[in-house]
């Protein structure tokens, strides 16, 4: 376990309950994110894995449980309750505009207008949108875009998944949820995708990421945490533990009882 | 792969250009440029047909038949650009139309006040239909399609037992019988060539000072250097007959609003977002319903406004205003010019352009008297290949992305 307080956490939740009818999808969940820190949330399907998400990210209330960010309590029950606290998600799906340019996705919603006489014809301000855009994308080490105007329909995967991120990023959150980043990228795109992942840790963010890959998680997560039947089954500094022991703790295999693994042997 | 390299941004130079141009045809944005070829040959054709095809006295009327549906057409533009349809627009501008007509003749309005109440009655119906729509979560074109057998309906009740009503000589036929005189005629379209320059040429120079990629200067020299020649070209063969029609200017200047409308706007870039993707709007925050009701009003009143138009060049409105074949040149005629019928694609332009390729195969099919028989399967036959054309620019570009 982690030695840090709960206060230093930027976002802490404490016994998080959910259900579904008969269907107890949380019961009793702690988690925590610090800044500076990825945390890999893993577990196997219907785990509860999403269900704590969508309970962060304003999608989805829970039935009970304390919401603390940045040491003080607080309440998510809109989507707009996270963003306002500085809580963005990128979902799996992105949630992206095929048939815009990147800058327009990237300010989708959040278009700057134009100054002086222009606001009055709502005109945008294009270059000042794309102007951040580039150095947005840049301060991410984003390289692969470097065009901004391209429609976003015809990036790869790998830059489709940095648009989505660094859209989330305008807010200026402090908590970033993203849910299966590398799902469905292939080698060289994931690891652009981890890249970008390490660069938000890097500059102080708390980063939240779900994932089925433990290849991915291993390589970006500093913990992680294990979901299993909708319970917080185990905690993992990344640098301590073996593949075998979170396998075991998803699938609810008990520590030591695997014939042959090396880290119990030694 | 190749899918993992950025693409080059364009860097000038004749090799740029071609890139650039490979790259629009590709993300299927160089329609106006096949729209041009695809004038040039249905105007090839029907010039060596009949030599009176080109004279400047049918080609200002082809300007004149088809204002009314250019301007519905950019109606059309708006919803199609949403994913969405509206069936509605023909009976909508006959019915306004003919609204229009019985408060002048019958009732003795002014017809100023009777054109704003046509406007008024289009907005109100798009809102209806908007509301319908969002409220209920009945697809567009079953709203609109009831719509428009309603609107017919209601037309033929307030045209009454004649069926016919002549608006004789007012404010509303002088809309498409005023003719501007050459020197005014030039006076405009050196204005138009002056703000196209001004506009494309500060707008790059802003962008230099800011340090941001330019458009290469020949691709502007070449795209304004057309754009100049269009107008020329409008103008002196409008001076060769009657002069210059106000109604070409108005409908000019009602694309130019909607263009900038649609192109430069927060609404307008919200109107593609949700025709790309509904969810990513609505997720970005974008009020989704509110801009379709909105689209939708618009459509309807430029609807209106077309069947304005309709009735002044007819100098007449009756009980086939806005019927026939007004809804199906309306929505293909942007079709045609490359707005997707699938939405989040296209421009207000294509409206304008729909119009003149429309209107140039029906008017050199009258031209050469072809049969009514023929004229609907050459039609039909058009907007099927360029939906297909469409449809195929899109799967490749679907193809580029999974790649």
């Amino acid at each position: 376990m982690s030695a840090t307080s709960s206060a230093s956490y930027l976002l802490s939740l404490k016994g998080v309950s959910k259900a579904f009818g008969a269907n107890q999808a949380l019961s009793g969940v702690d988690f925590e994110v610090g800044a500076g820190e990825v945390v890999a949330l893993v577990g196997d399907n219907g785990a509860g894995k999403s269900t704590l998400v969508k309970a962060i990210a304003g999608v989805q209330l829970c039935d009970q449980g304390e919401f603390h960010f940045k040491g003080k309590p607080v309440r998510i029950s809109s989507p707009q309750d996270a963003t306002a606290l500085g809580i963005a998600t990128v979902y799996q799906d992105l949630a992206l505009c095929d048939n815009l340019d990147v800058v327009a996705n990237l300010y989708l919603g959040r278009e700057v207008f134009a100054t002086g006489a222009a606001r009055g014809a709502f005109l945008i301000d294009e270059t000042t949108m794309e102007q951040n855009s580039l150095k947005l994308l840049q301060a991410l080490a984003v390289t692969t875009i470097q065009d901004v105007r391209v429609h976003v329909g015809s990036l790869s995967g790998g830059q489709r998944q940095a648009v989505a991120i660094a859209r989330s990023l305008l807010g200026e959150p402090s908590v970033v949820l993203l849910d299966e980043p590398t799902a469905a990228l292939g080698v060289s795109q994931t690891e652009q995708v981890l890249a970008l992942i390490g660069t938000l840790r890097d500059r102080g963010l708390g980063v939240v990421v779900i994932s089925h890959n433990l290849e991915n998680v291993f390589a970006v997560a500093d913990r992680i945490v294990v979901l299993r039947l909708g319970k917080r089954s185990a905690t993992f500094d990344v640098r301590g533990v073996s593949r075998e022991d979170v396998v075991a703790a998803i699938t609810g295999a008990e520590f030591g009882l695997k014939p042959g693994s090396p880290k119990e042997a030694s | 792969m190749s899918a993992d390299d950025a693409p080059e941004t364009s860097t000038g130079g004749v090799g740029g250009m071609i890139r650039e141009l490979g790259r629009k045809l590709a993300q299927g944005e160089a329609g106006p440029l096949l729209v041009l070829l695809m004038v040039a040959v249905i105007w090839t054709f029907f010039q060596f047909q009949n030599d009176r095809f080109l004279s400047a006295g049918n080609l200002t009327n082809l300007m004149l038949q088809q204002a009314a549906v250019a301007t519905i057409s950019i109606g059309v533009v708006l919803i199609l650009l949403l994913g969405e349809i509206d069936l509605s627009v023909g009976a909508v501008s006959g019915l306004c139309a003919s609204v229009m007509a019985v408060l002048v003749v019958n009732q003795g309005v002014s017809p100023v006040l009777a054109v704003v109440a046509a406007l008024v009655l289009g907005a109100t119906i798009g809102l209806f239909n908007g509301f319908m729509i969002t409220r209920f979560r009945i697809p567009s074109f079953v709203v609109t399609l009831a719509g428009s057998l309603t609107w017919v309906g209601v037309q033929l009740l307030v045209l009454g037992q004649t069926g016919t009503i002549n608006l004789g000589d007012n404010f509303i036929t002088q809309l498409t019988t005023t003719f501007f005189s050459p020197l005014i005629g030039w006076i405009v379209a050196v204005l138009a060539i002056v703000l196209t320059v001004a506009v494309a040429v500060l707008g790059r120079s802003h962008r230099q000072k800011t340090g941001l990629p330019v458009e290469p200067a020949r691709s502007l020299l070449v795209r304004t250097g057309v754009i100049g020649a269009a107008f020329i070209a409008v103008v002196l063969v409008a001076n060769q007959d009657r002069g210059l029609p106000l109604v070409v200017c108005i409908v000019f200047a009602l694309a130019l609003a909607f263009a900038y409308l649609t192109e430069h706007t927060r609404f307008g870039r919200h109107v593609f977002a949700i025709g790309g993707n509904a969810e990513a709007a609505r997720r970005a925050g974008i009020k989704i319903d509110h801009v379709r009701i909105l689209v939708f009003t618009l459509g309807s009143t430029l609807a209106a406004a077309g069947g304005v138009l309709g009735a002044s060049r007819l100098m007449a409105v009756n009980q086939s205003s806005g019927s026939s074949d007004l809804l199906l040149m309306a929505i293909a005629g942007p079709v045609i010019a490359g707005t997707s019928l699938f939405g989040g694609r296209g421009t207000v332009w294509s409206a304008i352009l729909g119009a003149v390729v429309i209107g140039s195969i029906a008017n050199g099919m009258n031209l050469l008297a072809f049969a009514s028989s023929v004229k609907f399967i050459v039609t039909g036959a058009v907007l099927i290949a360029a939906v297909t054309i469409e449809s195929v620019t899109r799967m490749r570009r679907r193809g580029t992305q999974v790649t």
